[in-house]
């Protein structure tokens, strides 16, 4: 079962975010299952047509997803996958 | 009417001053850090919505009952699945651009104006926004808009007609102006005497950048708008539009425009120098004031500085409310008039980049 982290900086919109076990299959499921778990956060992380916002990065076991649009990189039955921010903007 | 409340959405967060006998203060200071593309309050009710553009984690919209002291998260304004910008690009809110209440008749209407273009109604007190169909298949949308001030094309006016709130302009750069009677789900499109230098056709139908648009609330026929190449004025609710600018400035070129609420003919701008510069004019910070429909302006200057300035002002951020004015500029200064602009003083140089200014009760 991978297990997904995320950045501190969400804690400021979903302070109960916490490392949190998924049982999807892609991707796409465990935003989704994320998202029933921490309500609201699914549209913190894509748009509302389902991409990965721009500076909003997922890494899967260190490496970042190629997948922006359909969200199709695959991930090992224990792999950690983590939510992240790009360090852009001031 | 003197107001003493005034908002302001910028690139740190919403900011909410008081006025306490005669001293404006600091009354909320709410999200913190993050950008407010708009910060509106509803006159009908006192609601405070803040219209948050987070760097990272897209656009968001957020209700206050109680003058910011709690905040409620509602859904983002969004696009349908599947609904594009041009062919091959994908139609997600980039920016929440403008934000009005749909008048006292229609007490649940709300209207938001986004980029990329789309124009979205709330019937429920904003706990649910639709995109205005209408507007988004209109057939010039994907051939003839084009992206001013942003990347896309984007809607950062709505104005309702109090008479008849049906009956509604908005501003679209660039497009133009475009009116609906029958609360969007019809348009035609409104700018006739409008001149888009920009462009090889200047007297094009469709592509002007009108930066703001604005209508007298004695006599809202009477409508204005900074537009990119000059200031106009209709007095036949948008039929045909009069440049009203001075052909060599100051009041030429720039981003707000505010008209008084008991004078149609008397309207503030706040002048930049060209779009090429896009600075104060020779380092000095001005507005500039008509009383007779713009065909004369004066300069006020008193208050303001006259030296190594490079604010200017975008096009949310003046506001009138009788003898007072305020506005924001990029860099932070937040200065206010008792006197219908003729002299200003100082709230704070201390702010961040002003995106939006309102007067509120």
């Amino acid at each position: 079962m991978p297990t997904v982290k995320f950045t501190y900086a969400l804690r400021r919109f979903f302070p109960t975010l916490r490392d949190t076990p998924a049982s999807g299959r892609t991707l796409k499921e465990v935003l989704t299952e994320m998202d029933q778990v921490y309500p609201g956060v699914k549209t913190y992380l894509l748009d509302e047509q389902g991409r990965l916002r721009q500076h909003v990065n997922i890494f899967i076991d260190g490496t970042i997803i190629k997948d922006r649009t359909l969200l199709s990189d695959p991930f090992p039955e224990t792999g950690e996958i983590y939510i992240m921010q790009a360090l852009s903007g001031g | 009417m003197t107001r003493s409340t005034i908002l302001l959405g910028t690139r740190k967060g919403l900011i909410a001053y008081h006025r306490n006998n005669g001293r404006w203060q600091v009354e909320n200071l709410s999200f913190e850090g993050q950008p407010v593309s708009i910060a509106y309050a509803d006159p009908r009710n006192g609601t405070w919505w803040a219209c948050l553009d987070h760097g990272h984690w897209g656009v968001k919209l957020h209700r206050s009952s109680d003058r910011g002291n709690q905040w409620t998260e509602l859904p983002s304004p969004a696009y349908p699945e599947g609904e594009e910008v041009k062919d091959g690009v994908p139609a997600a809110t980039r920016y929440i651009w403008s934000m009005a209440h749909g008048g006292t008749k229609q007490r649940a209407r709300l209207w938001l104006g986004t980029d990329p273009g789309g124009l979205f109604m709330s019937t429920d007190g904003g706990d649910s926004f639709r995109l205005v169909e209408s507007l988004w298949r209109h057939p010039s949308r994907k051939t003839n808009w084009m992206g001013g001030g942003r990347d896309q094309p984007g809607i950062h006016s709505i104005v309702v007609d109090p008479r008849d709130e049906d009956h509604v302009h908005i501003g679209i750069s660039c497009a133009g102006v475009f009116e609906t009677v029958d609360a969007g789900l019809s348009w035609q499109v409104r700018n006739n005497g409008l001149k888009a230098e920009f462009l090889p056709d200047p007297d094009t139908n469709i592509g002007h950048d009108p930066h703001i648009l604005v209508a007298a609330p004695t006599n809202p026929d009477i409508l204005w708008q900074q537009n990119h190449c000059g200031i106009f004025r209709s007095v036949d609710g948008a039929q045909t539009w009069q440049d009203v600018s001075q052909p060599e400035g100051p009041a030429r070129f720039g981003f707000a425009i505010a008209v008084a609420d008991d004078d149609p003919d008397q309207a503030w701008v706040a002048p930049a120098d060209s779009d090429m510069v896009r600075t104060a004019i020779k380092g000095a910070l001005c507005i500039c004031r008509t009383d007779d429909g713009g065909k004369s302006w004066k300069e006020y200057r008193k208050g303001l500085p006259q030296q190594n300035c490079f604010d200017i002002v975008y096009r949310h951020a003046l506001a009138a409310a009788g003898d007072t004015l305020v506005f924001g500029t990029t860099t932070g200064n937040l200065f206010f008039s008792p006197d219908r602009g003729e002299s200003w003083q100082t709230i704070n140089n201390y702010l961040p980049m002003i995106y939006s200014v309102q007067f509120a009760d």
